[in-house]
């Protein structure tokens, strides 16, 4: 039986919806541990509930970076007897950080950006979309587990498996010394308004073809009254004209909304990554040769200036 | 102040990538360019060598075939020096062979007060390898940096995070992975550019930084298979007469979310 762990991360609460999904494929793996960076008490029921038997937490963090903490709270459980076979983490900056700084301490390789994973007696192979999406290689890992892999959000369904409640051991962090001398100060958060970007129906992203920061109002404006979320490309957002949260692609968000309007995007191999999940994708663009018209459903070779304007009005006139 | 900045040189991103039949890696052959990624790391740097009143900013980076274009480029917005790991031995080697290699090749330098790197590449894009030097290194680390000032010797960081950001503090030495739009990378002058010709690069091989094993004997992944994704069916692609916008009306009332 492979012994399965999950890095398992929380939000406002909640396991994210990215630890969710890992669980459940995790389960069809083998035994399921959740390892939780901080306090476990508020989420241990839910992960049971999607499949953990047994939660590690390391209990609060205490403005440590969870790289250095929870990697070190990991090798200390592994050194302590109970070693998995593979460990999972969400593609987040949190997951990102606890592997690097894990597969180090354990000499393991590993392996980023994948969709998927299966385990046949003990191989152990994942899946990993490469260009933009249009290439999927999968990959073995070799030598010796544990074997280390990162996900991306939205690569598995999540549903419950009616479990219940799992045995809460603590895992706590040993000392670090300097390495572990970096300390949150302050905390920070966005305030937003309407239905989350990587959990909206409906998304309209702008890109660098609104031309300036301001025309970024039509994208909010046709995004809510759609319902939806705005978001954004690379491009604007290291241009400063939007936060970083509304990034949609490989450093941002991924998104699977049921419409996606990219609205002078080009469509960057970045971007693609992170929205080409949608069930339709509609695209404006000036550059009929744009790349984001190769995936579109439906694709208006035109200049955004004009279209999103008699858009928004359209939508306006029906109320 | 001396800052290492971690450099990559990669295939012109304008130019499609393509995968080497035979290993099935990234095909890295001919010119490389410095990764734009990394462009905003060299200019941190060199801020903060300013701000500090003195010091030096040196440049590692792996690239096959004694390739130096990028580095060269990164000379040219005002680094001193350079190492670059160049080795046949090397291909296959994976990210955290990469970040054995690096970690080596800067503390052949000597070390610095700080190390520099982007969040990830712009081709491969694993994403680990800054978190794993500093791991290497024994160095504290903030990945995610959008905003960066050395007070004393003390490092103070506003890191990105899902929902905001957090305010960070660090002694040094430490490692930072930083964000595009941290700074506005400059521009090399011509000055600068012929004075980059000069700058010396120390060319070392793995064998030579102790790193061992390297390459595919490294690696601790084996690739089975190399597929095409399932396309998505082609779409209806019209010009805009000034009527486009009722199309999307029309197609989103037919998919019934208006």
């Amino acid at each position: 039986m492979t012994n399965v762990w999950v890095f398992a991360q929380e939000s406002d609460g909640a396991p994210t919806s990215a630890t969710l999904e890992l669980l459940t494929k995790a389960r069809l793996l083998g035994t399921v541990t959740a390892f939780v960076g901080g306090d476990a008490s508020a989420i241990a029921g839910a992960l049971g509930e999607y499949g953990a038997t047994k939660v590690y937490a390391t209990g609060d963090l205490g403005g440590k970076l969870p790289g250095v903490a929870v990697s070190a709270a990991m090798k200390a459980v592994i050194d302590g007897g109970d070693s998995p076979d593979l460990i999972v983490f969400p593609q987040s900056y949190e997951g990102r950080d606890v592997v690097s700084r894990l597969s180090v301490k354990l000499d393991r390789t590993v392996l980023t950006n994948n969709v998927d994973v299966e385990v046949n007696g003990t191989t152990v192979t994942v899946t990993t979309p490469i260009f933009g999406g249009n290439v999927l290689v999968t990959t073995s890992f070799s030598g010796a587990a544990p074997y280390l892999a990162l996900f991306r959000p939205k690569s598995f369904v999540a549903e419950p498996s009616g479990g219940g409640a799992p045995a809460v051991v603590a895992a706590p962090v040993p000392e670090l010394g300097s390495t572990g001398a970096a300390a949150v100060t302050a905390v920070h958060t966005e305030e937003t308004t309407g239905p989350k970007l990587d959990e909206a129906t409906i998304v309209v992203s702008g890109g660098r073809g609104l031309g300036d920061a301001e025309k970024y109002t039509m994208i909010e404006q046709l995004a809510k009254l759609l319902k939806g979320a705005p978001g954004a490309s690379r491009a604007i957002v290291d241009a400063g004209w939007v936060p970083y949260s509304y990034q949609v692609g490989q450093t941002g968000k991924v998104v699977k909304p049921g419409v996606y309007i990219a609205c002078g995007i080009s469509g960057a191999t970045q971007h693609m990554v992170g929205m080409k999940g949608s069930k339709t994708i509609i695209a404006i663009n000036k550059d009929k040769e744009a790349p984001i018209f190769g995936i579109a459903d439906l694709g208006i070779v035109g200049d955004v200036h004009k279209v999103l304007p008699k858009l928004i009005e359209a939508l306006q006139a029906r109320g | 102040m001396n800052v290492i900045v971690c450099v990559k040189q990669i295939p012109d991103p304008a130019t499609p990538g393509a995968l080497d039949p035979g290993t099935n890696t990234l095909k890295r052959e001919g010119k490389l360019i410095l990764d734009e990624s990394d462009s905003y790391g060299v200019e941190m740097a060199l801020q903060l060598v300013d701000a500090a009143g003195g010091g030096e900013v040196s440049l590692v980076s792996m690239a096959p075939n004694g390739e130096v274009s990028g580095m060269r480029t990164a000379l040219a917005m005002g680094a001193t020096k350079g190492v670059l790991i160049s080795d046949p031995a090397l291909q296959g080697s994976d990210a955290l062979t990469t970040a054995k290699v690096l970690a080596a090749a800067i503390t052949r330098i000597g070390g610095a007060d700080l190390i520099i790197a982007a969040t990830e590449s712009s081709d491969g894009y694993t994403g680990t390898v800054p978190e794993q030097i500093a791991e290497l290194l024994g160095l504290p680390s903030v990945t995610f940096a959008k905003r960066v000032t050395v007070v004393g010797s003390s490092l103070q960081v506003d890191r990105q995070t899902e929902s905001g950001y957090d305010e960070v503090t660090s002694p040094l030495p430490a490692l930072i992975s930083v964000t595009a739009g941290v700074v506005e990378p400059r521009y090399p002058s011509f000055k600068g550019i012929m004075a980059a010709k000069s700058k010396p690069i120390d060319t070392v091989t793995a064998a030579d930084l102790g790193v061992d094993p390297v390459g595919w004997a490294g690696a601790g992944q084996t690739i089975v298979n190399v597929g095409q994704a399932e396309a998505r069916a082609a779409g209806e692609i019209i010009e805009d007469d000034g009527e486009g916008f009722a199309k999307i009306v029309a197609f989103l009332e037919n998919l019934k979310v208006i």
